[in-house]
């Protein structure tokens, strides 16, 4: 199960952004996306979880375990997304956002909510206002809300940018090691080089143009 | 008094000719129910009025028809607007709806009314393009399409009406929430769009879209425009039967009718309360929905929803079409899909009794709309000088009069309008009119106000301008664009007003709103038609002009 990019093209309004980038990102490992503002990362990243922009136009492949993700709509992608912002739903308590992101199939759902909240060492907190938690603890829920929803694949977006020092290398760790023990190809895009250095994966240097 | 204290007198009697009218208006009512109304004679306290309201025969069925009509047009209403929310959120649609809302919002109710009556009617448009190859029909069917006795068309067309209203809230609020974001996140989860936007983005949206839901039931429960022309008629709506006695040439009449205008504020309170106890259970059930986890739970809810909106889009703008057929018919045999011929006899023809309405219900609304803007304008300039917001509280009580069933206070106002010699007169509907065109022109304009960036006029202030030329050669000019689109909201608002028209007026003021209703109960379809077409022209004029007079001034460069 791997995520590849062949001759991917990006085109903002007919003038092109990214060019010919091919990348392979194998299970467990996490590629970087690297490059100033407007070089187009984030945009590539939007095509892979199918939000891309009107604006702009894209050729090339993407591909999921050898199938063809560009033709499924969003929701059929299962591609799972981590944003600077946590994006907790506010009006939904800690454990009904993770349980939101649990498939329907999983009978014992309050079981599974548990664990998972043991599992970001925040045992106790399903019945909490996401907004009573720190910048941490939302983050850690963050994640935990992707990967329930058992994803094959893993796309973070600057995911550190906001959290202070300390913290960042200890969530950057976290986010690791729970996409590798998942076996998931993940692909990070950030300006920070120690992410690079950290995710230990392909870095790839976009230029813009 | 010098400038600065001419403009800290705004604010107070903004309140005052706000306030006013209203309390004095529920006064008006409150004491001719029980008995109290030295003007026809009565001024004894007794419960005798309210005796010869539930005396009336029909008195619940039409209190039922008030609440159901109301309430159900409300929940109709809100679902199409949520479901064409849904639907166009991210895509191309969006801005177009957008585009398209200020017109359809701006079609008056009674104008709308009648297009409805011309589609939907038994010899309407809809039976003449089925007739007589699909329904073999070769005179119209002899059933009631509109005009039923359970109300059912008047639910349906305040519905495809108040939806729009409903749309524009409802976008207005969802720049508050990150919803494209959001809706990124519910779809790498697995979510369906309309799915997510209904358990996520909704509920977000909703504590901002409370006050507008429960205006629209208190405007569905008490409408008398469409409800005369397309509501049942025996027994009709709790607020045509009180017109109806509020108007009896038997003076004594105007004490049950104020009760029976009490009774309908309480009918509107029923149905908001009612409201409130679905919240709750909706709200449940939505963050049960959420929990469980289903990709698609509300996928084909969710769109059943946005079709009732597309439904309401497709009425409204064959409403206008139909108007315009009927005014330009000059022969229009059933069943013939057409007119037989089309010609200008009906302009002609109406010409000397349209002027008159036509002058004054333009007249009144571009004063009223002024009126409302330098108001507005005022009070927002005051508080960049003071520095002092005006609280939440004082805000909200803006909303009053879109809250008060109409008719409840109006009843009153009228009192107050023939104590101070003004009933009957321009003077008295321009006031009445202010009432409910500010609101909207604080609505549109306040928010552009305070989000217009302080710096430019620190700037200007800096350069050596006094706070007056700052108003005018910087803040009015970066406004201008909302400043046009309220001026146009605030025209069209007062061009659909009616009851307020009508009781202002004491019968002898007479607008396009008034004509309209009065010639829908019989007539002319043609003078009807034409009637009823311009009055939805207007507002759409005002809206065309102040879109051209606001446009950019350097175009294409953003």
């Amino acid at each position: 199960m791997s995520l590849d990019l062949r001759a991917v093209t990006l085109l903002l309004n007919g003038k092109p952004l990214v060019r010919d980038l091919s990348l392979s990102v194998k299970p467990g490992e996490v590629a970087t996306l690297m490059g100033p503002s407007g070089s187009g990362k984030s945009t590539l990243l939007d095509l892979i979880s199918g939000s891309l922009p009107p604006a702009f136009k894209a050729t090339g492949s993407v591909t999921l375990d050898g199938a063809d993700l560009l033709a499924l709509p969003p929701e059929r992608r299962r591609v799972g997304i981590l944003f600077q912002d946590d994006l907790l739903f506010p009006h939904l308590t800690v454990g009904e956002n993770l349980a939101f992101a649990l498939p329907r199939a999983v009978r014992d759902r309050r079981a599974a909510v548990a664990a998972a909240l043991a599992e970001a060492e925040l045992a106790g907190f399903a019945d909490r206002d996401p907004a009573t938690l720190s910048g941490g603890q939302r983050a850690r829920v963050s994640l935990m809300r992707a990967l329930l929803a058992q994803p094959r694949a893993l796309l973070l977006d600057e995911p550190f940018g906001k959290l202070d020092v300390a913290l960042r290398a200890r969530f950057r760790a976290f986010v690791f090691d729970h996409a590798r023990r998942a076996g998931l190809p993940t692909l990070l895009v950030t300006h920070d080089p120690e992410d690079a250095t950290a995710a230990a994966g392909p870095v790839v240097e976009l230029s813009g143009s | 008094m010098n400038r600065s204290g001419a403009l800290a007198a705004v604010p107070p009697l903004t309140v005052a000719l706000f306030a006013g009218p209203v309390a004095a208006g529920l006064l008006g009512t409150l004491l001719p129910a029980f008995g109290w109304h030295p003007g026809i004679g009565a001024a004894d306290w007794s419960l005798d009025p309210w005796r010869e309201l539930l005396a009336e025969p029909g008195l619940w069925r039409s209190v039922w028809l008030s609440l159901a009509t109301g309430l159900g047009a409300a929940l109709l209403a809100f679902a199409a607007a949520a479901g064409l929310s849904a639907w166009a959120q991210g895509t191309r649609w969006a801005g177009r709806l957008r585009l398209a809302l200020a017109p359809l919002l701006a079609v008056p109710h009674a104008a709308f009314a009648v297009g409805v009556l011309f589609l939907a009617a038994p010899s309407g448009w809809i039976a003449r393009l089925l007739s007589p190859w699909a329904t073999g029909w070769e005179r119209p069917p002899d059933f009631a399409t509109v005009q039923d006795p359970h109300g059912l068309s008047l639910l349906l067309a305040l519905a495809a009406k108040e939806c729009f209203f409903l749309l524009l809230m409802m976008q207005a609020a969802l720049a508050q929430v990150p919803a494209a974001r959001q809706l990124r996140v519910a779809a790498s989860l697995g979510y369906d769009r309309v799915t997510a936007w209904l358990l996520l983005v909704l509920p977000q949206l909703y504590r901002q879209m409370r006050l507008p839901v429960y205006a629209v039931i208190a405007f569905g429960c008490s409408v008398v425009d469409m409800a005369a022309v397309l509501g049942p008629a025996a027994p009709p709506t709790l607020a045509v039967l009180v017109l109806q006695m509020s108007q009896d040439p038997d003076l004594a009449r105007r004490l049950p009718a104020a009760a029976g205008a009490l009774l309908q504020g309480g009918v509107v309170l029923a149905a908001i309360c009612l409201w409130r106890l679905g919240e709750i259970a909706v709200g449940r059930i939505a963050r049960h929905l959420a929990a469980r986890g289903g990709r698609r739970s509300l996928a084909l809810p969710g769109r059943a929803a946005a079709w009732t909106g597309h439904a309401a889009i497709l009425t409204t703008l064959a409403a206008l079409v139909v108007l315009a057929l009927w005014s330009l018919a000059d022969r229009w045999r059933f069943p013939d899909a057409l007119p037989e011929r089309l010609g200008l006899q009906a302009w002609g023809a109406a010409a000397p009794a349209l002027l008159p309405p036509f002058l004054t219900t333009l007249g009144l609304a571009a004063a009223v709309s002024l009126l409302a803007l330098a108001l507005v304008l005022g009070c927002l300039e005051r508080e960049d000088r003071t520095g002092h917001a005006p609280s939440r509280r004082a805000l909200d009580l803006l909303y009053l009069p879109l809250l008060v069933p109409q008719l409840s206070f109006l009843f009153g106002a009228q009192v107050l309008l023939e104590r101070m010699g003004l009933a009957g007169g321009l003077l008295a509907v321009t006031w009445m009119h202010l009432l409910f065109v500010l609101p909207y022109a604080f609505l549109t304009l306040g928010d552009s106000w305070r989000a217009l960036d302080r710096r430019f006029a620190r700037t200007a202030l800096c350069l050596g301008r006094s706070p007056a030329s700052v108003f005018w050669r910087v803040k009015l000019p970066l406004l201008r664009r909302p400043i046009l689109a309220s001026l146009a909201v605030g025209f069209s608002v007062s061009v659909a007003l009616y009851l307020p028209t009508l009781f202002a007026g004491a019968g002898r003021v007479t607008s396009l709103a008034t004509e309209v209703v009065s010639l829908a109960s019989g007539g002319d379809r043609r003078q009807l038609g034409l009637f009823g077409l311009l009055q939805a022209l207007l507002p759409l004029a005002a809206l065309l002009l102040a879109g051209w007079l606001g446009r950019p001034r350097f175009g294409g460069t953003r």
